[in-house]
């Protein structure tokens, strides 16, 4: 019983979710990277693509494990913090943080962005997606590409996304190497190739996801 | 040089301790930094007041005894240094130095910046040693360790039990601590035969001591006196979970 | 032989003594150990080692340091390694050998019996940690490693880098503390032990003051081991920690425990040099700098020039000339001696010129600056952070400072003092390395008193108190010496005048290091001690302690200490008065050979001068333990 209920399991719980949520911004990303196709291919291809993906009970299976991973994590992050703080010093001069990157200090407030935004995200798209009401396409699809390529349409929202995108980078910047730590990946050599490939991880992440809402921008017409 | 200090005083745990400030003239450079201290208290008795209590006793960065916050950072501002290691030298003249104890909910303060670390050794208590009575021990060389191993052994076994981890650790952690004992003993033949049960009668300690989890931000290393690399607090958490999934419990 | 010192040494030839001894001891059954309580002072490698190894064997250990843990203990601070007869480098080393060396670096000054016992249980010592953990050099096969230390030709040193001393005293806590955690120990951190209860003649307990609180506390036992290490810290200026003291024994010293050769102190030759009035303590750099470093001084007087601007004809490498055969590792108060005569002759270097160089540039040279750094860099980092200079580049500037006491209780073979029932261990009794130590020979035998001898003899004393009660500490002889306790405490803060215990003890030092130290003579110790005995009286009426007696008050403590300081200082003057021969430490000035080396006098004083206390510092009464060496004859101990 102990075990279930100790920090360092606590912390595998981050470190698993985490990683797992991870895994799926590669997957989302892919799907993603179709609205960068011609703009009738787009359509076309993102339309069905998401139909796809709504009616498979595969997808259906992950997706309940994607909200569980989102919900663990971020119960555990609340949990954990909280217990943190308590047991942490109060100084009331405090230089502490020469010692450790700010990201690596900041991933509950980088959570909170990331989750702040991903209700805006699911009540943009996925809630309009499931329960709203969208015209369909030629294909007899629901036409997500048009409320995608409109909500990108306007400056704040792009703003409000890259925010939250750079959030997610550092965010993963800290936090994929911390997970395979957490997890017992204790040789040094292997600890770097981790460390080496989280950053490459992250950037390339950030990149992918703020690289679509810009282009979208800046090519619909005037 | 001269120097104005701004001292944590605090009359007792319960007590509610505030910052006073002091200054101190003539400060000469190559002075320790606990040597300006006993400067500071050799002043403050003169004058019938009462010294400032702090925690200090080889004076060679060896006991671990010493340790205070010194202008926000443990040990102050030189990396890999004890306070009693720091010198004057490091500071200018005319600043202002700022002196708190170690703070966390693991570490009370017993008086100004005296504090309690007996949790450190309750750690120990459950389970950082090999279980070994005087008078069992085989012939030495009966078991060779390798160079390396011995040596990687040595780099987690130089832990002087100072607090600084606990002190820079946004969550008052004391896993390097912690740490620090069990990649030692797991790392050496003597040690391996109990590594499951010493990993999680250790992390329990450490956990019901109310010290805070581990995020990796590194800040442990960075200010631990003896370098101790946080690697071996993933180290750790391996054979932690390597117990855990095996059932190789206390 | 007196018959107030019984020594107790057990039949046989030598060889044979230990384990004739051990054949013979009294036994106590597992099921009686537990009704007996055993008090341990100290938690260094002695004192922890003792501890942990009683209550292994089912006995009820109260241990008691007054660092805030036991870990801290300043055995913690031994650098360069430990010493036992292994043989591994087939270099002719054997039990035999190693005590030879061992009575020899002594002056032949030592008892026969103890010190071939400690080379004896050496070998065990390094199997019981390599058992435990301690991480040991080690070869890239796997076995372990050993280099050379002073006054040796073999390599008999087991090291652990630079920490050899924190490594074997992790060891003994880690066992300590596994003990705390089946709960036969009782562990009382930061409690400092004010004195002792003798009941009927016998130790019987302990009267201990909280730090945290300030409240005295009562504790009885069937024993009390003092393992509170050595005094050098009287110098004020030594390599010992600030809080090193010699209250315990000394308490116990006025409660009838012998002392024993008092004034033989090691003077350290590689410590670093006091740069000024504010110094607190002298940093002590591994006599194992000495396997590579070179020892010089330039050859003109008052020479200001850089290190590095001196060539190589200006130097003088004066222990390599003195001393071809040992050269830089000739023994530790023969280097120390050295360097001080090149001081006095105003070659000293540095700004204070109180030092000689350290000279690592021919090993850098020969060997590589990575095989310096694997074998020293711990040392040098620290040089580095002391000093502000980089030891790689030029050389390191050393001086002597005051180490190690010889001298302690006195004790007979069973590590018992002359108080039934109080036993001493480690650097707190005076037994086994005569007027010098050598170096690596201190871990050693702080181990092997706790680990391998004391759990034999303890267990003989303790086979006769099997019927003894437990004592209750609320009874009356504690109450009267805790009484007597807290009125010292209360004196020394209504005193309330004008000195600090700090200034009192600094004032001491000097005076014992100018006349008790490195050099002393007739004329010197009578000022000396005519001088202690008005520092005596002045710290008597114009200590200032502020604050008061039941709380945290770190003043108070320093007040204890220095009081028991005042009275040690002149016992050491009369003990080095009264030997009228230079022997290892204790150097006289007035009997020296034409060369300047030690002269012994075996005709009058080839014995151990055991001090009783008589209620009066300044008169002591003495008791002489004649050396009897059956084995070995003592010769012109010559490192030439």
């Amino acid at each position: 019983m102990w075990f279930v209920k100790n920090m360092i399991t606590r912390k595998n719980l981050m470190a698993l979710t985490g990683l797992f949520l991870a895994f799926f911004l590669i997957i989302h990303l892919l799907g993603n990277l179709q609205l960068l196709l011609p703009d009738e291919v787009a359509r076309e291809q993102y339309n069905w693509y998401s139909h796809l993906l709504a009616g498979n009970i595969v997808i259906e299976i992950i997706a309940i494990v994607l909200y569980a991973c989102i919900l663990l994590h971020l119960a555990d992050a609340i949990y954990l913090t909280i217990r943190g703080r308590k047991v942490s010093g109060n100084y009331r001069l405090d230089k502490r943080a020469r010692a450790s990157t700010w990201y690596s200090r900041n991933m509950m407030f980088l959570g909170a962005v990331i989750f702040a935004f991903l209700v805006i995200h699911f009540k943009d798209f996925w809630y309009q997606y499931k329960f709203g009401t969208l015209p369909l396409d030629e294909k007899g699809h629901k036409d997500l590409y048009t409320l995608v390529v409109t909500a990108f349409g306007q400056l704040w929202y792009v703003i409000v996304y890259i925010i939250a995108i750079i959030a997610l980078g550092y965010h993963m910047l800290h936090g994929v190497f911390s997970a395979h730590r957490t997890l017992g990946l204790y040789h040094p050599v292997y600890n770097r190739i981790v460390r080496t490939a989280g950053v490459v991880f992250s950037v390339a992440m950030t990149f992918g996801y703020a690289v679509i809402p810009i282009v979208i921008y800046i090519k619909q017409p005037l | 040089m001269d120097i104005v200090l701004k001292i944590w005083r605090q009359k007792d745990q319960d007590s509610t301790g505030k910052l006073e400030t002091y200054t101190l003239e003539e400060v000469n450079p190559d002075m320790s930094f606990l040597e300006m201290l006993d400067t500071l208290n050799h002043n403050l008795v003169k004058q019938g007041e009462r010294a400032i209590e702090f925690d200090h006793d080889c004076r060679e960065g060896i006991c671990g005894q010493c340790g205070m916050m010194i202008d926000g950072i443990a040990h102050g501002p030189l990396k890999h240094t004890t306070t009693c290691q720091l010198h004057m030298r490091s500071f200018c003249d005319g600043q202002t130095i700022q002196i708190e104890p170690f703070r966390a909910e693991a570490f009370p303060v017993i008086r100004d910046l005296k504090v309690d670390r007996s949790a450190f050794d309750r750690i120990i208590a459950s389970g950082g040693y090999v279980s070994v009575d005087t008078g069992q021990a085989p012939e030495a060389n009966s078991i060779p360790i390798a160079h390396h191993d011995a040596e990687a052994a040595f780099d987690a076994a130089v832990c002087i039990g100072c607090g600084a981890c606990v002190a820079s650790c946004k969550n008052a952690s004391a896993s390097l601590f912690t740490a620090a004992k069990i990649s030692q003993m797991t790392r050496l033949p003597q040690g391996r035969e109990e590594a499951g049960t010493r990993v999680t009668r250790m992390v329990r300690q450490m956990e019901s001591e109310d010290f805070g989890h581990c995020t990796n931000t590194e800040a442990c290393e960075v200010e631990c006196p003896q370098a101790i690399s946080v690697l071996h607090i993933a180290r750790m958490n391996y054979e932690y979970n390597r117990a855990g999934i095996f059932f190789n419990k206390a | 032989m007196s018959r107030i010192l019984e020594v107790r040494i057990p039949d046989g030839p030598l060889p044979e003594k230990w384990s004739n001894y051990k054949a013979k001891a009294r036994l106590v059954s597992p099921n009686n150990r537990k009704k007996l309580d055993v008090i341990v002072v100290g938690t260094g490698l002695a004192g922890a080692s003792a501890a942990a190894s009683l209550a292994e064997m089912g006995y009820n250990v109260k241990s008691f340091c007054f660092q805030d843990s036991p870990r801290r203990a300043h055995s913690v601070a031994a650098q360069g390694g430990v010493n036992a007869s292994k043989n591994y480098r087939n270099d002719g080393d054997n039990v035999f050998r190693f005590f030879y060396d061992t009575i020899k670096g002594g002056d032949f000054r030592s008892r026969e019996a103890n010190v071939y016992r400690l080379a004896e249980c050496s070998a065990s010592l390094i199997d019981q940690a390599v058992a435990q953990g301690v991480p040991f050099a080690r070869e890239y096969g796997g076995y372990l490693r050993n280099r050379s230390f002073g006054g040796v030709q073999v390599s008999r040193t087991f090291y652990a880098r630079g920490q050899t001393g924190q490594q074997l005293l992790l060891g003994a806590y880690q066992a300590l503390m596994r003990q705390v955690s089946a709960k036969k120990v009782t562990l009382y951190a930061r409690h400092e032990m004010l004195d002792l209860v003798v009941i009927d003649g016998r130790a019987r307990g302990i009267i201990a003051r909280n730090l945290d609180t300030g409240q005295t506390e009562r504790h009885a036992a069937h024993a009390v081991v003092l393992a509170t290490g050595g005094f050098g810290k009287i110098y004020y200026l030594s390599t010992l920690a600030m809080g090193c003291n010699a209250s315990a024994i000394w308490r116990a010293h006025k409660k009838g425990a012998f002392m024993a050769n008092p004034s033989w102190t090691q003077i350290h030759p590689t410590c670093l040099p006091q740069s000024g009035a504010y110094q607190s303590k002298l940093t002590l750099m591994s006599e194992s700098l000495r396997n590579d470093g070179r020892i010089w001084v330039p050859l003109q007087h008052d020479d200001t020039r850089a290190p590095g601007a001196i060539p190589e004809e200006e130097r003088d490498y004066y222990l390599e000339r003195k001393y071809p055969s040992f050269g830089n590792l000739a023994p530790r108060d023969i280097a120390s001696r050295a360097a001080k005569e090149q001081i006095d002759a105003g070659k000293g270097v540095g700004p204070l010129k109180n030092a000689v160089y350290l000279d690592f540039s021919k090993a850098i040279g020969e060997y590589g600056k990575s095989t310096i750094t694997e074998r020293y860099g711990n040392l040098f980092t620290m040089y580095k952070k002391i000093t502000g200079i980089d030891a790689y580049r030029e050389p390191m500037k050393i001086s002597p400072a005051a180490h190690f006491s010889m001298g302690g209780l006195w004790v007979d073979y069973d590590l018992m003092t002359s108080v039934p029932g109080l036993f001493a261990i480690g650097e707190a009794n005076f037994s086994d390395h005569g007027a010098n130590r050598l170096g690596a020979n201190s871990l050693l035998q702080a181990c092997v008193d706790g680990y391998f001898v004391l759990p034999y003899t303890l267990q003989n004393y303790l086979a006769d108190e099997i019927r003894t009660p437990r004592f209750d500490p609320d009874s009356t002889p504690f109450i009267e010496v805790e009484r007597a306790v807290k009125a010292q405490l209360q004196q020394f803060t209504d005193c309330r005048g004008s000195k600090t215990a700090d200034e009192f003890h600094r004032e001491l030092g000097r005076e014992l290091y100018d006349k008790c130290g490195l050099l002393r003579s007739g004329e010197g110790l009578r000022n000396a001690i005519r001088n202690i005995r008005e520092l005596r009286e002045a710290f008597r009426h114009d200590l200032l302690v502020p604050g008061h007696t039941d709380e945290v008050n770190s003043e108070l403590e320093k007040a204890g200490r220095v009081a028991d300081y005042m009275e040690i200082a002149e016992l050491m003057c009369i003990d080095a008065l009264h030997r009228e021969e230079s022997c290892g430490a204790h150097f006289r000035e007035e009997y020296q050979t034409a060369e300047g080396e030690a002269r012994r006098d075996d005709e009058r004083f080839c014995y151990s001068a055991a001090w009783q206390w008589t209620g009066n510092p300044s008169e002591p009464v003495l008791h002489k333990e004649p050396l009897v060496f059956e084995t070995i004859t003592p010769t012109v101990r010559s490192y030439k």
